[in-house]
Order: C-alpha cells, then structure tokens, then sequence
C-alpha cells in the first residue's frame, strides 16, 4: 500500500487527477513477445488437444483417416478391453508405490542430511544424480540389477542372505492378492513393484531435494521455541516442522503423479506390457493402438482419458499456486 | 557427549548405507560395461573384472555412435531455442505486470502438465504436411514447444528477484522494454540461462516418446538406439550396459560439474513461485 502511495503523489500534484494510464509501448511490447509461443502453444497444446479429442469420437480405426461420427463408441470399446482395465489397476498400484517410496525415502535422507552433516553436498549429489539419467537408461539397467534369473543380479545377494526361492522380479506372473474382477484380476502385480523401484531410485531424490528446500525454510525460532518447551527431537519433528513440510508434500505429490501418468520409457524399457498385461500403462497401450494396431480414434480416446486425469488434479493445482503467489504479492 | 557421537556415527553409517544402495547401479553398468563378452557370467556379475576390456564399449559405440550425433544435433539447438525464448517471455512475465498476465503465465504452464500421448496424433500429422515427419528438424520444432512451459517459468521466477527499482530507474533514464532488456536483465542472466539450459539439455536429451514416434532411422536419437539394442536377442548384456552408460554420459557430466544448478532447475520445475 505505501509504495503505491508514494508512486502515485507525483500524479497527484495537478489539480485534476489524471487517469492512471494502462498503456504504453513497453507493455504492448511484452505482449507481443508473448504472442508467438501463445500462437505455438495455442494451437500445439490446446488445439491439439481438441484435434485429438475430435479424432477419439471418429470411426478413425484403420491406416486409413475416417472422421466419421462414432460418438463415444471407441471410449466404451477402450473400456471393455482386457488391456484397459489391466491398465487402470497397474497405474493406481504403480503410482500408489512410486509416490509412497519417492516420498518416505525423500523426507528420511532430507531429515538425515538436515542434521549439518559433513560432505552434505556428496550425500545430496549421490541422491540426485539418478534424475539426470534418461528413464529409457534407467529401465535398461534396472532390468540388469533385478535379472530374473535365481543365480543372477539382487538375487544373488536374496540367496546369500538365505531367500532360497528369489523372486523373478519384472517377470514374474504373480498378482497379490488376486481377486476376479470383471475379466481382470485385482491385486499388485510383482512385476510391478520391479518397475516401481527402478522408478522410486530415479526420482526420489527430487522428493528429498524439495523437502530439504522445506526444511531449510522452517524458521529457526519455531523450532527454538519447541525446544525450550521441552519438545523431544521426536516431539519436535512430528509436531512442529513436519507440519510445515505440508506445502512440500503437496507439490511432491503433485510433481510425481504427473511423473507417473507420464511414464513411458521406463516401462518400455525395462518390461513392456508384461505379461498379462501385468506391466502395462495407458502411456504404452496408447501408442500400441495408435502406432502398432493403427487404431488412431481409440488411441485418441486412451489419450483424452490420461489427459482428463492429469487436468483433474494439475489445474486446480496450478490455480492455487497462482491464486496464493497474488495474495502474496498484494500484502 | 558420548550417546551424541553414537548418534553421529549411526548417521553417517546409514547415510553411507543408503549412498552404496543408490551407486550399486552404477557400479554394474560400469563393471559390466568393462568386461568383455565372453567373461560375463550371470552368477559372477557382481565381481570385478578379471581382464578389464573395451571391447564391449566399442562394439555399443559402433552401434549407437551415430545416434548419440543425432542427440547432440538434436539437443544443442533445442535448448538454445527454448532457453532464449524463456528468457523473453519470463522477463514480460516477470518485470512488465499487464492485465491478464497471470492467465497467460497459466496458460502456458498447462503446457508442462500434459500429457504428450494426449498430442502425439496431431504433431505427427502436422510434422507430415510441413515435411519434417521424421526428421531431427521435426524433433527440434517439437521439443523448443513444448519446452516453452518449463523455460518461461524457469526465468520468470529468477527475474522476479531483479528488484523493481532497477527497472523503475532505467525507465526514467529513457530505457524501454528492449532497452531494459539489453543493459539490465541480460547481464544478470547467466546464472538462469545455465538452470533453464542444464534442465531442458538433460530433459531433450533423455526424452523418448518423441523420439521414438517422431524419428525414423538413421535419424533417430541415441534414447531410441539405447532401447533397440536392450530389445534385440541376439546382443548381449556387456554391450547394452556400455550402450546405457553411453547415453547418460553427457547429462551425468554436466550434473557432476553443475549439480547446483540442476537442483535449482528441479526446483522451479515444482511451480513454487
């Protein structure tokens, strides 16, 4: 409020009150750099987006373009395949694991590596560096580390410490517990969880680096305060910084089911669909549909559903974080 | 006093417990990598090489040489492109406050959240009747696009902390928008130019969805040649190692030299202003 004040006395010294102006050529300037990636992105986001939800109501389903009305004919067809439905269930499961352990490992190493520890910016590094490797990279040496093989890779480190039956990893058929439902059975894919470590050791330290970002920013005093309350170390973390981290864990989670909806080379890598589909992501049925099968409208619809669920959680997101920037800068 | 160093020592002992847990990786690419066909052993594998051999890093490079050319040719420009026009959109975000800035900055952030099966039908039509359908021109175009998002948000919020005043001044010395731009902004870009351009190197680089939908060989980029020697039967494991180790070189070297950066990338990435 003081700062306006003091800009606008100048305008206020002529008798009449001049009309603050809204224009100038600097301002008309910033837009029009602007406009060339609002054009690009207006039609290369948002118009291609309507493009493809256009395609996904056409009877498009052969090399050749038919835009024919289908109504939503290919979105129930997409949801009575066998393939789908796996889908559906592999995505919750995957990301349900990859958040839980991007999530619980982050804030363990943050908390450790929060106690002004020497060779901090080694530690930090060695839990970072995975993310500057490709998915496709990381599904490739993972699918070495966990060989399927008994007498291969972790297992055998499982044998020497007594598992005399090691699991096959990203090949296994398993899914635990299995309940029939529909044509598909309910559980967690083993071979899942193979992926889902490969994918928890990629990004969970994006998870510590913004925890650490959150606990760096807990005020001193609080934390004081706590203390000569008499607060445990314990006490201290669950009841007085954990509390602050919420914004963290918020943008975490965010951040990592965008990561998860969007997983694509990691699986393509490391196993494909699977066996059973046990493996499989929306991301790879998609591209199978469109690209192996040539079935371009129900590969669009595939497509609108992962984009409506990303939308579903990335725009009230985004809204907020805007909304709460405005609030700050208006204080 | 000594229940503390029990604690430190516990510390250290669990932090370096979790390091080699995160480095095992790397240490079987890198001694698979290095052993020579014949000498890999499945039940072996965690041991060093007996004859350390190049062998298998020769064959990967000559598999997949050209395509690693085809990731810098790719790369380079890409993140030039993107990181230049992220830094002028995050300056008219940042520094110029017109109406409705904040529903543009939105729209261009839901760019970042999709995704890119959602387009995928549509870039490869549109890529066909420019005549850049498989082409690296083609992937350029793509990856400068979509990577606007991630650029603009990127610079806006390193030129939110230019202060106000610096510009309020300049503007009373006559300096307008490019004027500012030139003699202001830019000489206090360098630290965001090397975050924006780091992060959309490593992403560019790593990328494989558009890789592998939009090239066809001997165009593709080195992602695609990683996973097509992983899926062949007949290579074996020595040699899709040092082809894997290949590939992440380039993004594993300018994050050894330049982690902090890096870091801040992945922070602005979040969104949190």
């Amino acid at each position: 409020m003081i700062k306006h004040a003091i800009k606008d006395t100048p305008s206020s010294i002529p008798t009449l009150p001049q009309p603050r102006r809204r224009w100038s050529w600097d301002k008309a300037s910033a837009i029009l750099v602007l406009a060339p990636s609002l054009v690009a992105l207006g039609i290369f986001v948002y118009g291609f987006i309507f493009w493809n939800g256009y395609i996904s109501l056409t009877n498009w389903n052969s090399y050749i373009p038919n835009f024919s009305y289908a109504g939503l004919a290919n979105y129930l067809a997409v949801f009575r395949t066998f393939r789908f439905q796996s889908d559906i269930r592999n995505i919750i499961v995957f990301t349900t694991l990859f958040i839980l352990g991007c999530l619980s490992l982050g804030l363990f190493l943050a908390v450790l590596i929060d106690q002004k520890i020497r060779f901090e910016s080694l530690f930090r590094s060695i839990f970072i560096f995975p993310m500057a490797i490709s998915f496709v990279a990381t599904g490739v040496i993972w699918a070495w580390v966990l060989n399927p093989q008994p007498n291969a890779g972790v297992n055998l480190i499982l044998r020497a410490l007594g598992d005399k039956h090691p699991p096959t990893w990203f090949l296994s058929p398993l899914i635990i517990p299995s309940l029939g439902w529909g044509q598909i059975k309910v559980g967690i894919p083993l071979a899942l969880v193979a992926v889902a470590i490969a994918a928890v050791w990629q990004m969970s330290g994006f998870a510590m680096a913004i925890y650490l970002a959150g606990l760096r920013a807990v005020p001193e005093e609080i934390k004081e305060a706590a203390r000569i309350d008499g607060a445990g170390s314990w006490r201290l973390f669950w009841s007085v910084i954990y509390p602050q981290l919420a914004s963290s864990t918020v943008t975490a989670v965010i951040i990592l089911t965008a990561a998860s909806l969007k997983v694509f080379g990691l699986v393509y890598a490391m196993t494909g669909p699977g066996q059973d589909f046990s493996t499989d992501m929306p991301t790879l049925n998609m591209f199978d549909t469109t690209f192996q099968g040539s079935q371009f409208a129900q590969g669009a619809a595939i497509a609108t559903i992962l984009f409506l669920l990303m939308a579903a959680f990335s725009v009230p997101y985004l809204i907020s974080v805007l909304r709460r920037e405005n609030r700050e800068e208006e204080m | 006093m000594a229940l503390r160093r029990l604690n430190r020592s516990i510390l250290y002992l669990v932090l370096t417990v979790f390091a080699i847990l995160y480095l095992m990786p790397v240490y079987l690419v890198v001694t698979t990598s290095l052993k020579a066909g014949a000498a890999l052993h499945l039940s072996q594998m965690w041991d060093l090489p007996t004859h350390w051999s190049t062998s298998s890093l020769v064959s990967a490079w000559q598999k997949l040489g050209p395509n690693f050319l085809n990731s810098v040719y790719l790369a380079v420009p890409a993140t030039v492109i993107s990181s230049l026009i992220g830094a002028v959109n995050g300056y008219s975000l940042a520094k110029w406050k017109f109406r409705g800035a904040n529903v543009v900055f939105f729209i261009i952030l839901m760019g970042m959240f999709i995704p890119y099966q959602a387009v995928l039908i549509p870039v490869l039509r549109v890529l066909d009747a420019m005549g850049l359908y498989g082409t690296i021109p083609g992937l350029i175009l793509v990856n400068v696009v979509y990577g606007i998002p991630i650029t603009t948000l990127i610079f806006r919020n390193f030129y939110a902390a230019i202060p106000a005043e610096m510009i309020e001044a300049a503007q009373i010395d006559g300096a307008g928008y490019w004027g500012i731009f030139r003699r202001i902004i830019l000489p206090l870009s360098a630290a965001g130019f090397v975050v924006a351009g780091i992060w959309q190197f490593t992403q560019i680089w790593n990328n494989f969805l558009f890789a592998v939908a939009i090239t066809v060989p001997p165009h593709q980029p080195v992602t695609v040649a990683v996973v097509n020697i992983a899926g062949s039967q007949t290579i074996q494991w020595n040699v899709q190692m040092a082809s894997a180790l290949m590939a992440s070189i380039p993004t594993l070297v300018v994050y050894i030299f330049l982690g902090k950066y890096f870091v801040r990338g992945l922070l602005a990435g979040s969104v949190k202003g």
